[in-house]
């Protein structure tokens, strides 16, 4: 009964979702104020669909409703609670009705925070996002309905696969998807203009905190799937240009330039056609990498199972939201032209650049990502392209923007020199250098010729970011929350920079076959190995091994990785065990039994590897801090607006 | 050109690229195989019937033949073994066994069960042989004419469409010792 | 058969079951630690045939241990790294390597980034010329407060 419940909500939801579209579109068109009223109500009416359908799904999870045939397919009576919610989303069906929900949540948000946008375009935002939603409902109640029974009921169910039933993998895709979806707001608010035929810095303003805030829902997202895989994958690694991932990292790439060119719009009233341009490239890429994960066109490790026939159909959804928004933006983007001027060295100029790089980094990751699939469309033969490919090719986009970074930082709008800033700049970049070197050849005594470079870049990142924050606290000033979150997440970037340089440096990896007793030396520790014993869990057993750490003698860590059997779907996983020790992080996986008690071990030991993810976090809260600023709140835009009419021009 | 259409320019042909990526999709697993169109590897590896004696490349020269690649192991390989079979009673061509990665006894005791589709079976342990062939998978079936060079590989199960459809046409016909 | 099609690649999955991304630890030691670096980046370069993006280095199937045992043999015969790849493509094709070789085939991805960054450079000095000439006219005060 509940399966047929949710179906039934999710049809109603379709509708919802296309008189959204049809009232938000058309009623601002024709001037009908009845049709465009009656937006808000179908949000909310679409929501509530959307969010029952959810829940009958989960409680179909919950209950072992093995006559489900997703639930049959993914759950298992042996499955722990918090496992078979998160199940819900583990494959095809049910992680596209998790995109929908938080569409729909995002939807719901965008109308509330409406109230202070003039109506009609309120609810043309609204239209193209029930367009959206309309077009998701369709494709899976066409093609992949989660309500479908099994006729008859299974026993039991082929259990989630055991590499999903880890925590962190559990909360990824609802936090990945929050930052997706979000790019469809930017996206709705530059068709509506485009619609509307306006675009101004009015505009700008109401875009950012909602760009800003799916920005770093996203980066959070990413940032979980690489810690995940860093822990649970066994190999140590974190970022594997496999093509989903890369999938992620497009969108974030043209989401930051994108937030930066909002900020030029916003205050100078330039780069508006670049704006329109990013975001609908932004959220392009998202729906791109929906297409990519589930059509089955790309080799990769996280594909859910390939189905040609929804990948016509995400093509085509793909061909009217994109093809329409292009030609949307090929009509009305000419008349965006605006007479404002800048130097060299202003901070206008410096943003055009971070856009330029970011999206040729962004061209250069989707040209690797698709080669394949074009190397063999042209008939060109079977192409693979792997990290040796991307990453020297991604570095030579990263390094110039990290080194024009600082310069950016502290740079003037309009008729800005940057050789106001030299001194500032220089003594900056001077402090890092010698951070740089002390961190090469005096904590780590080996390394390449990038590893200063890059530490340099990374600390001069993070000292331009400093200086005006510490300047205004000392000198009792006030500073704005954009400001801050601006600093905030340049830090973060800072960090990251620096953290990667230092993995990529100084990894020490080790393969070893150990007998019970016997161990070995790596990177200034001793790992012994203590032999393995046998261990159960809810829906699992397998052996435990057992590593003693030590450091000069004195114990560091006792490390206890484990090899699990899943007893339903066979599955061998490989848990490492993790400790950080002086900011190192040492990693033991256990390889094959050798016979005889001996074992083949991997020891790893990352230098500040875990750096990556909290600067990640950094850059994310960094995010938030600046969407939170006061100018994009309600009360002080009723102000602004009063103040730009009185003295006829806009005050920002 | 107005640079504003430049974004759809860039558009169309990558729809056009992804929808060719589709059709083929359902192939992406298979790798075309470098052999095709150049000389069979040699080998010289034990006979899976009797162990001193040996199967030879060059003993295969001057004839065409199928060479299956299969195990015990391999649920693929029970799926093709009736084909296999219907290719030997057609008496076209023989088809030459390479037993890769398997057990000896359990291997001659399948083919006791299921019956002997192969003129002769080479066995493979260690897997150099294979990778001489660029095998990746088992099933793989390679069709090889008298002058010794590999002319089609099927990758998967070998199906009775393909038999008709992609190996027949190729091979002249002609009589097989033994039928 | 009624799809042959779908029975092809069930036999091509059923070779590719085992390929789950489990761990593969390899201990082999070559004599030199110079040998043994050539080995590890030579492992790591090549594609395993039968998993979904890992490398030979990394992959448990015993296709890849047999791969790894064929570099590993290659160099002890004091192979060159190029005629190991050489062995590996002339076998598998260029879907073994996972840094494209560049060819007339694949030029065009290994220029791209440098075609970009060109076009990117032009579109720079266009614009920049541009809007540098445009603040002669150009009256408009700007707040310098409101950063960013």
């Amino acid at each position: 009964m509940l399966p047929e419940l949710g179906h039934f909500a999710l049809i109603l939801a379709l509708l919802l979702a296309g008189l959204q579209a049809f009232f938000g579109i058309f009623g601002p068109m024709f001037g009908r104020e009845r049709w465009t009223s009656a937006v808000p109500p179908a949000v909310a009416g679409q929501f509530v669909m959307v969010a029952t359908a959810v829940g009958c799904l989960a409680a179909s999870f919950i209950g072992d409703d093995f006559s489900v045939r997703y639930v049959a397919a993914n759950s298992n009576s042996a499955l722990p609670i918090f496992y078979r919610v998160s199940a819900l989303w583990g494959a095809h069906e049910g992680s596209l009705l998790l995109w929908i929900l938080l569409l729909a949540a995002w939807t719901v948000a965008v109308s509330i925070g409406a109230a202070r946008l003039p109506r009609r375009f309120a609810a043309r935002v609204l239209g193209v996002l029930g367009l959206v939603s309309f077009g998701f409902l369709l494709f899976t109640l066409a093609t992949s309905n989660p309500f479908l029974r099994l006729d008859p009921p299974a026993g039991d169910g082929a259990d989630l696969n055991p590499i999903l039933q880890d925590p962190a993998l559990a909360v990824h895709p609802p936090i990945l998807y929050t930052g997706y979806v979000g790019f469809a707001v930017a996206f709705a608010f530059a068709c509506a203009a485009m619609l509307e035929g306006r675009l101004d810095q009015e505009w700008a303003r109401w875009t950012r905190p909602w760009t800003t805030t799916a920005w770093a829902f996203l980066t959070c997202g990413i940032a979980l799937g690489s810690f995940w895989a860093y822990y649970e994958l066994g190999w140590g690694g974190f970022w594997f240009w496999d093509p989903v991932e890369n999938a992620s990292f497009m969108p974030w790439l043209v989401g930051t330039a994108l937030v930066h060119s909002l900020a030029v719009t916003d205050k100078r009233g330039l780069f508006k056609s670049w704006t329109l341009l990013l975001a609908i490239l932004a959220f392009s890429l998202s729906m791109l990498g929906t297409f990519l994960v589930r059509s089955g066109v790309l080799v990769s490790v996280h594909s859910f199972a390939a189905d040609p026939a929804r990948g016509i159909f995400i093509l085509a959804f793909l061909v009217l939201m994109i093809g329409g928004a292009l030609s949307l933006y090929a009509w009305r983007a000419p008349l965006l032209k605006s007479s404002a001027g800048f130097e060299l060295g202003a901070r206008e100029s410096l943003l055009l650049f971070n856009n330029v790089l970011l999206v040729t980094a962004a061209a250069t990751v989707f040209a690797g990502t698709l080669a394949p699939l074009v190397s063999d469309a042209l008939k060109l033969g079977t192409l693979s392209v792997g990290a040796p490919y991307f990453n020297p090719t991604f570095m030579l986009s990263m390094l110039p923007l990290m080194a024009l970074l600082p310069l950016g930082i502290h740079s003037s709008w309009k008729r800005g020199r940057l050789s106001d800033k030299q001194r500032t700049l220089l003594m900056t970049l001077a402090l890092a250098v010698v951070f740089a070197l002390g961190l090469a050849f005096g904590i780590y005594s080996h390394g390449q010729v990038l590893t200063p470079v890059g530490a340099a870049l990374g600390a001069w990142i993070i000292l331009a970011s400093l200086v005006d924050p510490l300047d205004r606290w000392r000198r009792g000033l006030s500073l704005s929350r954009a400001v801050l979150g601006m600093s905030i997440a340049h830090i973060g970037i800072g960090l990251a920079v620096i953290a990667l340089t230092t993995v990529q440096s100084f990894t020490l990896e080790r393969d070893v076959a150990l007998a019970p007793g016997a161990g070995t030396a790596a990177g200034g520790y001793e790992f012994r190995f203590e032999g393995v014993a046998p261990i159960e869990g809810p829906n699992y057993d397998g052996v435990g091994g057992t590593i003693v750490v030590t450091r000069g003698g004195a114990p560091v860590a006792v490390l206890k990785p484990q090899k699990r059997q899943y007893w339903v779907q066979h599955q061998l996983t490989t848990e490492t065990a993790i400790h950080m020790s002086r900011g190192n992080n040492l990693l033991v996986a256990l390889g094959d039994d050798l016979g005889a008690g001996r074992w083949s071990v991997r020891i790893q030991i990352r230098p500040l590897v875990s750096l990556i993810w909290l600067a990640a976090l950094i850059m994310a809260i960094g995010g938030a801090v600046a969407s939170s600023d006061r100018r994009y709140r309600p009360a002080r835009a009723v102000q602004e607006a009063a103040a730009a009419s009185a003295v006829g021009e806009q005050a920002t | 050109m107005n640079r504003f259409v430049l974004p759809m320019a860039v558009f169309v042909p990558l729809v056009v690229i992804l929808a060719i990526g589709i059709r083929h999709a359902p192939e992406k697993d298979i790798i075309a195989s470098p052999l095709v169109g150049k000389p069979a590897p040699s080998f010289s590896l034990p006979d899976l019937a009797d162990a001193s004696r040996a199967v030879r490349s060059t003993d295969l020269k001057g004839r065409w033949y199928l060479f299956n690649v299969w195990g015990t192991w391999c649920g693929g390989c029970r799926a093709e073994h009736d084909t296999l079979l219907e290719i030997q009673r057609a008496g076209v061509l023989p088809v030459v066994g390479l037993d890769w990665k398997d057990d000896d006894t359990e291997a001659r005791a399948w083919l006791q069960q299921l019956g002997n589709p192969y003129e002769v079976v080479a066995v493979d342990h260690a897997g150099r042989a294979a990778i001489d062939w660029g095998v990746y998978g088992a099933p793989e079936t390679f069709l090889v004419n008298p002058q010794g060079i590999v002319v089609y590989k099927v990758v998967g199960s070998l199906t009775h469409d393909v038999w008709t459809r992609e190996i027949l046409p190729r091979v002249p016909r002609q009589p097989f010792p033994g039928s | 058969m009624k799809h042959p099609a779908a029975v092809a690649i069930l036999g091509v999955l059923a070779a590719l079951a085992p390929a789950l991304p489990a761990l593969a630890v390899d201990p082999t030691q070559m004599p030199t630690p110079e040998l043994q670096a050539h080995y590890l980046a030579l492992t790591h370069e090549f594609r395993c045939m039968q998993c979904q993006n890992e490398a030979l280095a990394d992959s448990p199937v015993s296709l890849a241990a047999d791969l790894r045992a064929e570099v590993r043999d290659m160099l002890l015969a004091g192979k060159s790294d190029a005629e190991v790849r050489a062995f590996m493509v002339a076998r598998y094709g260029d879907f073994i390597l996972f840094r494209p070789r560049f060819t007339a085939r694949t030029a065009w991805l290994w220029l791209a980034p440098w075609v970009l960054l060109l076009i990117g450079a032009i579109v720079l000095t266009r614009v920049v010329r541009a809007r540098r000439a445009l603040l002669d006219q150009d009256f408009e005060p700007v707040d310098e407060d409101a950063r960013p």
